[in-house]
């Protein structure tokens, strides 16, 4: 189909090393997610799915409310709301409090959401160095590279690689223990954390009756990003919003365990404002960016709108049988996965992504292990039909169109059907040995029915057909 | 503005006004389960445990002030002002400093520190997980930039779980600029998903029930 990156699937179906890491570390989140929902383990696991289905639909549906709520919280804690339609926007106020403050480096803890607006492009280019802090994204960031997987995003770089990258880009020997390389970039990044004027994150969660902004993790990275350096900013899309506090007890038992299997992470951070006054440390300024960039567009639709309640654990991912083949650097934009299949299209428009819906199984194991349900097949047909029809208005299909006219009229005229029945027994399979496909006449091999086939194989088709078979029975009934 | 514009477009999508109510939300969903505090502080330890954490249970303030003195082990240390820590003597150990109320200074300690020493708010049964929160008692950094976190907790403050804390504690910015839960020791899996210990916060974590 259009604009499918043939190029770069092919060549990822054919790298053994990259397809063992992908099925190995997926595969691995796949268990560790399953021994953390077992019923023994936590019996209410579908109940909190849909609890959190519900928070997340009446979040969405009264979206403007819990926005204004948290504005007004966040401002009676001493911190400051920006509000930004796009990624320069971000970007225009992130460099201007740079000017004002006199700041030279950001430290950043991973955030999707400064990734889809390529934030560090942005910052770069205007002499404001910002270092990526989480383990995997440092190393993307050094390798320039964006996120394999939403939770692991370097997960298709050996050790090797990252021996590689590290000695190229920092100086240091060689070193391929990742025990050894982890202390390399914690001395780095040590460094840096206690340099850095202003500390950047994302938000997992926004709590609109706090005003905080929540993020969970693993190494302590966003820990030091905002505690360290003398300002934060958080930047979040406008559909991070949940109503309370107590509304985490809920989302915090199902994040953790459906990206990575844990209970809970090691770190789950609340934080509500600057420092207090009787507070020892932490940030003096407390600033969010709530950050619109398409969202605003996906609400209208009351069925698509449910693509907002995505809370990036990346379960889709690790189990969509098409992710674990084509792998993230494959998809157009920085989602990927089943969830990045159904929101791409919808935020980037159908000519530049929409080949996406059409590339899934449809085996229903994404919207089956999404923990706040979200109907990501559902979601995938529906985006189907309509970009069939936009389709079918620029007549980008006139070749499928008239094939199937042409298969109509096969159908209505027996003759013709049993004629072209027994010309297909010639070259089909079950004929004769070898693969049918070879017996095509050239010009069937090359364009799009040499590509629809190439991936598709027949049934042998049998000795008698169906209608002689018919025939035959009555013949003998008769007799 | 883009404040407004993006409101408008949010409330345009929704068919809502400005200043409408809300439908009413679900309600929040807290269960807290019965369970005792013999099978709450088993369970804590278990979990952390298996985190690769560090556990003791103190029978009094003695025992803990012991404890912590042989993991310190003469190494620069610092202590938060928590009072329970004072209590247990563990403040007037010889290498331990504390008292700190001004935040360079006490990250320019904690920078030198080989452990940090904590107590907790609470501590949750059923994910070993230490709740802190920041206060005048207990400072961000000293759980955070040590190598070795100590926490020593009342046996008292041992929750069930994340539904007992948000029932606990409704809107905790009420209280606090930052609460942070910690479940076991700093740890990443992004080189090969292979597990390592101690990335950017402490990697070894010793919890000390009094």
């Amino acid at each position: 189909m259009t604009g499918t990156p043939l190029t770069h699937i092919q060549a990822t179906l054919e790298d053994p090393r990259l397809q063992a890491a992908i099925y190995k570390a997926s595969g691995r989140l796949m268990d560790h997610r399953r021994h953390a929902i077992d019923p023994e383990e936590l019996p209410d696991f579908q109940e909190l799915r849909t609890q959190a289905n519900l928070l997340k639909r009446h979040t969405i549906e009264n979206l403007d409310h819990y926005l204004e709520m948290f504005q007004a919280q966040v401002e009676a804690h001493g911190g400051q709301v920006l509000w930004a339609s796009d990624g320069q926007q971000v970007a225009d106020f992130v460099l201007e409090l740079a000017r004002r403050k006199q700041a030279r480096l950001i430290v950043k803890s991973k955030s999707m959401t400064t990734e889809e607006i390529d934030l560090r492009d942005r910052l770069e280019p205007q002499g404001l160095e910002t270092v990526e802090t989480d383990l995997g994204e440092y190393i993307l960031q050094l390798a320039g590279e964006r996120p394999y997987h939403i939770v692991a995003p370097a997960l298709h770089k050996t050790r090797e690689d990252v021996g590689e990258i590290f000695s190229r880009r920092l100086g240091v020997p060689l070193e391929n223990e990742p025990e050894k390389q982890t202390k390399i970039a914690r001395a780095v990044l040590r460094e840096k954390f206690l340099a850095a004027d202003i500390g950047m994150s994302g938000a997992n969660f926004l709590v609109a009756d706090s005003g905080a902004v929540v993020l969970v993790e693993n190494e302590g990275n966003a820990r030091m990003s905002t505690t360290a350096p003398r300002i934060l900013v958080a930047v979040a899309g406008i559909e991070k919003l949940i109503p309370r506090a107590q509304d985490l007890a809920v989302f915090l038992k199902l994040l953790g365990r459906s990206a990575t299997g844990q209970a809970l992470t090691v770190y789950t951070s609340f934080l509500s404002g600057p420092r207090r006054e009787t507070e020892i440390d932490g940030p003096e300024e407390f600033y969010v960016i709530l950050l619109d960039n398409g969202r605003s567009k996906l609400l209208a639709d009351p069925e698509k709108r449910q693509s907002l309640f995505c809370i990036r654990c990346g379960a889709c991912l690790s189990h969509c049988p098409v992710y674990r083949k084509i792998g993230g650097h494959s998809y157009p934009w920085v989602y990927s996965g089943p969830i990045g299949a159904v929101i791409t299209p919808q935020f980037q428009g159908i000519q530049a992504a929409g080949w996406l819906p059409f590339a899934s199984s449809l085996c229903g194991a994404c919207g089956e292990v999404c923990p706040v349900k979200i109907e990501l097949p559902q979601l995938l047909l529906e985006l189907r039909a309509e970009i069939q029809k936009a389709r079918a208005r620029h007549s980008e299909n006139r070749w499928e169109k008239l094939a199937f006219r042409a298969w109509a009229w096969v159908m209505r005229h027996p003759r013709i059907y049993e004629m072209l029945g027994m010309m297909a027994g010639a070259v089909l399979p079950g004929a004769s040995p070898g693969d049918w496909r070879e017996r095509l006449p050239r010009w069937a091999a090359r364009g799009p029915l040499g590509a629809w086939i190439s991936q598709r194989d027949l049934p042998p088709l049998p000795e008698r057909s169906f209608r002689r078979v018919w025939r035959e029975r009555l013949r003998a009934g008769k007799s | 503005m883009p404040r407004e514009h993006i409101l408008h477009k949010v409330r345009t999508a929704l068919g809502r006004s400005v200043g409408q109510a809300p439908a009413p939300a679900p309600a929040p969903r807290l269960r807290i389960p019965e369970v005792d505090a013999e099978a709450r502080l088993a369970s804590f330890f278990r979990r952390i445990e298996s985190l690769a954490g560090k556990t003791f249970h103190a029978a009094a303030a003695e025992e803990a002030r012991a404890y912590v003195e042989r993991v310190v082990d003469g190494r620069p240390a610092v202590a938060s002002n928590a009072p329970f820590l004072r209590e247990c003597g563990i403040t007037g150990l010889a290498s331990v400093q504390t008292g700190f109320t001004a935040a360079a200074e006490l990250r320019a300690a904690c920078v030198a520190a080989a452990c940090g020493i904590t107590s907790a708010d609470y501590a949750l049964a059923d994910t070993g997980t230490l709740v802190l929160l920041s206060s005048p008692e207990e400072a961000r950094t000293i759980s955070l930039l040590p190598a070795a976190h100590l926490a020593v907790v009342p046996r008292r403050r041992i929750l069930t779980g994340l539904d007992e804390l948000f029932s606990r504690l409704e809107r905790p910015a009420d209280q606090t600029s930052s609460m942070v839960l910690i479940t076991g020791p700093s740890r990443t899996a992004d080189i090969e998903q292979i597990l390592i210990r101690g990335v950017h916060g402490p990697g070894e974590i010793h919890v000390i029930v009094v």
